[in-house]
């Protein structure tokens, strides 16, 4: 009278086919897709250059060259040289390093607060919902400039990673509404409920069943954050957070060199023209992702 | 070359050789142009036929057989980049190249469209009666506004808006599905079209409903005079209603006749297996549905010759050489595409000749009397009343939807229960309680014995385990995101399955439910209604459960499919020895699959009983209504039925009528003394056995009576 009876009946020597774990074939359909490959060729290409970029070059990151102030790119200075002589490419590649940190870092950080809080919210509804959603309008509501000058004292000097968190704290509030509104939308759908009713705990629907399918959302909502918060940093290097001269980032770099944009392109167009590159590169990683991810987009066999 | 025949053929059957048809279609072929790469779609592929005066045509086929499309292209509705070719003409006049203001001269006036969905059919800015006058000025400009209104009042009476008069002036929101249709037949026969097109009228609508609406294009006929294009897949509604019938498949007729002709003297296979697949209401032995294999072609690579012949049992090598003409066969005006019509008609052919009837056992416990089964699901007095609340910052309670109220029923094991009722009956909701296992707010649910809300975490996965559910709609209830093997393994996976006996596992229940091993690899996008909901079963199957609860498992699919799904749930209980809630609006799949029956109305089981007892003799008058309402798929006992039409709509489940729920709507109520009414006004009726000789079939009606409705 159970399916167990069923078993004997079957032939045993079915060869079952090669069903393979849903990570890797993921992983497979992602390496397939060749803006993807194109993608991440481009972001590695950018790392190693930033990090090993430096040390062929001739000059230390905080030596000056007197000789050569404001001097157009040269042999001996490849991006040329700044107002106060240093060497541009050194600048550059130190700038690209942290970038690529906090903006990657920054980037995911917020959209993983953000899918967390706005599921959490939107799938338990009631109290958590109310509490949660109180928390998202509060840092939407108080002005960032308030919050900044009350952790000054805090976070003054702090490493990297504080500055990370910080950069999540004043960016994740508004996808999180969002995703709060999908979660509502896809938690009355059918297989959400077949989960429900199956027995599979809250968490585990909301990670497998929820996440998943708003993931073109995540996604994209990623590769914007990445120059977001790019640009936020420069605003908060400003402040008195993080970043400080004479370190350098990305942001600062460009900051810096618009000024003197028209006069001495150099300065400006080099660490420009990487940010651009950067950005490319992840948009077109979230690009090849979201197809290669997105069910409808294959074809029926 | 199928029109040349067509049309002598056509000639020779008129029955004045003057008279011209009102519409006439020739070799009409509508292709969409592909995109970005995929090839054309060749949704119609050379159809012709012709309406003449008064007549109601039905045009019959699957979803994606090019029965909308080719109606669209009649009434110049199709997109601009689809290619049309053929002709189409009214009165003898071409409508194929009219630019698009000498159509809109047509349209409306001499041709006119009732569309499935009455929601988004009228504008919900404008009141009713607004835009059946606009519907009226647009082709009579001469009409004052004034004199436009009063039409519409006349046009909205004559559909049966009660009280018109007043009601014109309300929102189209203010209606309900059924009297949206009837302004859209108003707004239809506003300027006495002659030919009125309607596609899938009735498919949104509930049976009742479904049945005034039928009455009300009959009476628009009548006044108008118009020929009728009936478009639908409901084989039933085209039976009682029409005088020619047209079967489609694959953008091309294949079987075309009188109605009689087509539906006892079919001659081309398909249409036989949809005849065939239909679960009838009038029939008591159970008998397996005859399930047409496989799927529609798709429409861009179509194979050579017959479309149908992959599908077909009959299907020789003339079949897949060359597409079968349409040709006459038996009676005159009777003809079919089929190379062995001949055939078929010498032997006298049905489809149970023709198909391979599956053959389906009893459950092992069907030889147990019911009483001494284990009880699989118990519901006492079942309660779910959703409170409705006003105000954004302080809520305040104005009242309570009472959608369910005091339900009561039990599952042995091996059984089969169908909750059946109109939509808004809170059958659903019913569902939705029993599954959640939370403590309902009054009443009790217990499952194999252990009553929800009273148990911890442990015995509540127990019960998870024993209780399965499948949902309606196959697109939703899978998710897109994971692979066929990912779906069915969730449930194993979820109650710690071993591991490595997972893989063999889910092939097994992918065979148990006709799919192949190979599917598991493949994402739900891939596969068709009917695979998808098969797929659906296995994930339900996949703890070994011994209640699955159905919602509407097939109301979603196509009938060949469906009768595909419903015999595979038939025989798994059988094999199986499971036990179902079968969640229905369709009472024919119900009479089919069940063993008892419950109906439900504004939260209420009005009826319930063994399945061949109360569909013989329902005793209350509101299955007595249902039962009636339903076309049978039977031209000749559906022209001899006269069918209980109920008035108005369900009433406000928030406010529902006092004592009993059904009087406002009641055929009997009607009929009674105002002494015999007011028991009905003031006492609700309790369910009990109301009928000597009736072992096992309550009613809640003071007046229950026999009788026989079908």
């Amino acid at each position: 009278m159970s399916i167990a009876t069923e078993r004997e009946a079957q032939a045993p020597d079915d060869i079952p086919p090669a069903i393979t774990g849903r990570w890797s074939s993921l992983a497979k359909e992602v390496l397939g897709t060749p803006r993807v490959v194109v993608g991440l060729v481009i972001i590695g290409a950018l790392v190693l250059m930033a990090w090993i970029g430096p040390l062929f070059s001739p000059w230390e990151f905080d030596e000056r060259d007197f000789f050569a102030f404001r001097s157009p790119p040269s042999a001996e200075h490849w991006f040329g040289t700044n107002t106060t002589g240093r060497d541009v490419f050194h600048m550059t590649m130190v700038g690209l390093q942290r970038s690529i940190v906090i903006g990657l870092c920054a980037a995911v950080a917020t959209t993983v607060v953000a899918a967390i809080v706005g599921a959490f919210a939107g799938y338990y509804l009631g109290p958590t919902d109310r509490v949660l959603m109180w928390i998202t309008d509060l840092f939407l509501v108080l002005p960032q400039f308030l919050i900044l000058a009350i952790l000054y004292p805090v976070l003054r000097g702090s490493e990297w990673p504080v500055f990370v968190i910080l950069l999540a704290g004043l960016m994740w509030m508004v996808t999180a509404k969002m995703v709060r509104g999908m979660t509502i939308s896809l938690k009355e759908r059918e297989y959400v409920l077949a989960a429900r009713y199956m027995g599979v705990s809250s968490g585990r629907i909301i990670l497998r069943h929820i996440l998943p399918n708003m993931s073109s959302l995540l996604i994209v909502d990623i590769t914007i954050n990445v120059s977001g918060a790019i640009i936020l940093e420069t605003a908060l290097s400003y402040f008195g957070f993080g970043v400080q001269p004479p370190d350098v980032t990305l942001g600062s770099l460009i900051a810096e060199g618009s000024r003197q944009a028209l006069a001495f392109p150099w300065t400006f167009w080099f660490c420009t023209g990487l940010l651009i590159l950067l950005v490319l590169a992840v948009n077109l990683v979230g690009d090849g992702l979201r197809d290669a991810l997105d069910p409808h987009s294959r074809r029926r066999s | 070359m199928t029109a040349t025949t067509a049309h002598a053929h056509g000639d020779a059957a008129r029955p004045d050789g003057t008279d011209t048809p009102v519409l006439q279609v020739t070799d009409l072929e509508v292709t969409f142009p592909g995109t970005r790469g995929s090839p054309d779609v060749t949704a119609v592929r050379g159809v012709s036929y012709e309406l003449r005066r008064g007549e109601i045509l039905g045009i019959v086929g699957e979803s994606g057989s090019g029965k909308s499309v080719s109606s669209l292209a009649a009434m110049g509705l199709l997109p601009d980049y689809a290619r049309v070719s053929g002709s189409i003409r009214l009165h003898g006049e071409e409508l194929l190249g009219l630019d698009d203001r000498a159509m809109a001269a047509k349209r409306g006036r001499a041709i006119a469209m009732v569309f499935q969905d009455p929601l988004s059919g009228l504008t919900p800015v404008y009141t009713v009666g607004d835009q059946v006058a606009e519907a009226v000025r647009a082709h009579n400009p001469h009409f004052g506004k004034a004199a436009a209104l009063a039409r519409a009042v006349e046009l909205l009476t004559l559909v049966g808006i009660p009280d018109a008069e007043r009601r014109h002036r309300s929102f189209p929101h203010e209606f309900s599905g059924g009297m949206r249709q009837r302004v859209m037949i108003a707004i239809a026969i506003a300027n006495d079209p002659d030919v009125i097109i309607c596609d899938e009228p009735t498919t949104a609508l509930d049976v009742t409903i479904q049945a005034q609406i039928l009455e009300v294009l009959k009476t628009a006929q009548r006044e108008t005079g118009a020929a009728i294009l009936m478009i639908t897949h409901d084989l039933g509604v085209v039976a009682g209603l029409v005088d020619r019938v047209q079967v489609m498949y694959a953008g091309r007729l294949v079987e075309t006749g009188p109605v009689d002709d087509v539906y006892y003297r079919t001659r081309m296979p398909y249409t036989m297996g949809l005849l065939g697949s239909v679960p009838r209401l009038d029939q008591d032995d159970k008998t397996p549905l005859i399930p047409i294999a496989g799927s529609p072609p798709s429409l861009t690579d179509m194979p050579p010759g017959c479309p149908f012949a992959p599908r077909c049992p009959l299907a020789v090598e003339a079949c897949t050489q060359a597409e079968p003409a349409l040709e006459q066969v038996g009676a005159p005006g009777h003809r079919a595409a089929c190379v062995r019509a001949g055939e078929i008609q010498a032997n006298g052919w049905t489809a149970r000749d023709v198909y391979p009837v599956p053959e389906i056992g009893d459950p092992p416990q069907a030889a147990v009397p019911r009483e001494d089964r284990t009880t699989v699901l118990e519901v006492e007095n079942l309660v779910k009343h959703h409170p409705l609340t006003r105000g954004a910052l302080f809520k305040r309670r104005v009242g309570t939807v009472y959608a369910v109220d005091g339900v009561s029923f039990d599952i042995r094991e091996g059984e089969t229960l169908g909750l059946v009722g109109e939509s808004g009956c809170g059958k659903t909701t019913t569902l939705l309680e029993i599954l959640s296992l939370d403590r309902p707010q009054s009443g009790a649910v217990r499952v194999l014995g252990t009553e929800s809300g009273r148990i911890g975490g442990r015995e509540r996965m127990r019960v998870r385990r024993d209780m399965q559910v499948v949902f309606q709609d196959p697109m939703s209830s899978l998710d897109p995101r994971m692979r066929v093997f990912e779906i069915v393994a969730e449930p194993l996976r979820t109650h710690a399955y071993p591991k490595d006996r997972l893989q063999a596992r889910v092939i097994e229940l992918l065979r148990l439910v006709g799919l192949e091993a190979e599917h598991a690899a493949r994402y739900p996008a891939e596969f068709s209604g009917g695979q998808r909901q098969r797929v659906g079963i296995a994930r339900a199957l996949a703890l070994e459960p011994r209640l699955i609860v159905l919602d509407e498992p097939v109301s979603a699919l196509d009938v060949s499919i469906q009768a595909g799904v419903v015999n595979l749930l038939d025989d798994l209980k059988a094999r199986l020895g499971l036990a179902y809630l079968f969640v229905a609006h369709d009472l024919s799949v119900v009479r089919h699959i069940a063993d008892r029956v419950a109906v439900m109305y504004l939260g209420k089981i009005v009826e319930i009983g063994e399945v061949a007892n109360l569909y013989r003799h329902p005793t209350h008058p509101y299955t007595q209504a249902l039962l009636s309402a339903i076309p049978l798929p039977d031209p000749e006992k559906e022209r001899r039925r006269s069918h209980i039409v109920l008035e108005g709509d369900l009433p406000n489940p928030a406010d529902p009528p006092s004592g009993c729920r059904f009087r406002t709507r009641c055929q009997k109520f009607a009929v009674l003394g105002e002494e015999e009414r007011t028991a009905c006004r003031e006492r609700e009726p309790e369910l009990r056995r109301r009928v000597e000789g009736a072992a096992d079939q309550a009613a809640a009606c003071h007046y229950a009576e026999r009788q026989e409705p079908l």
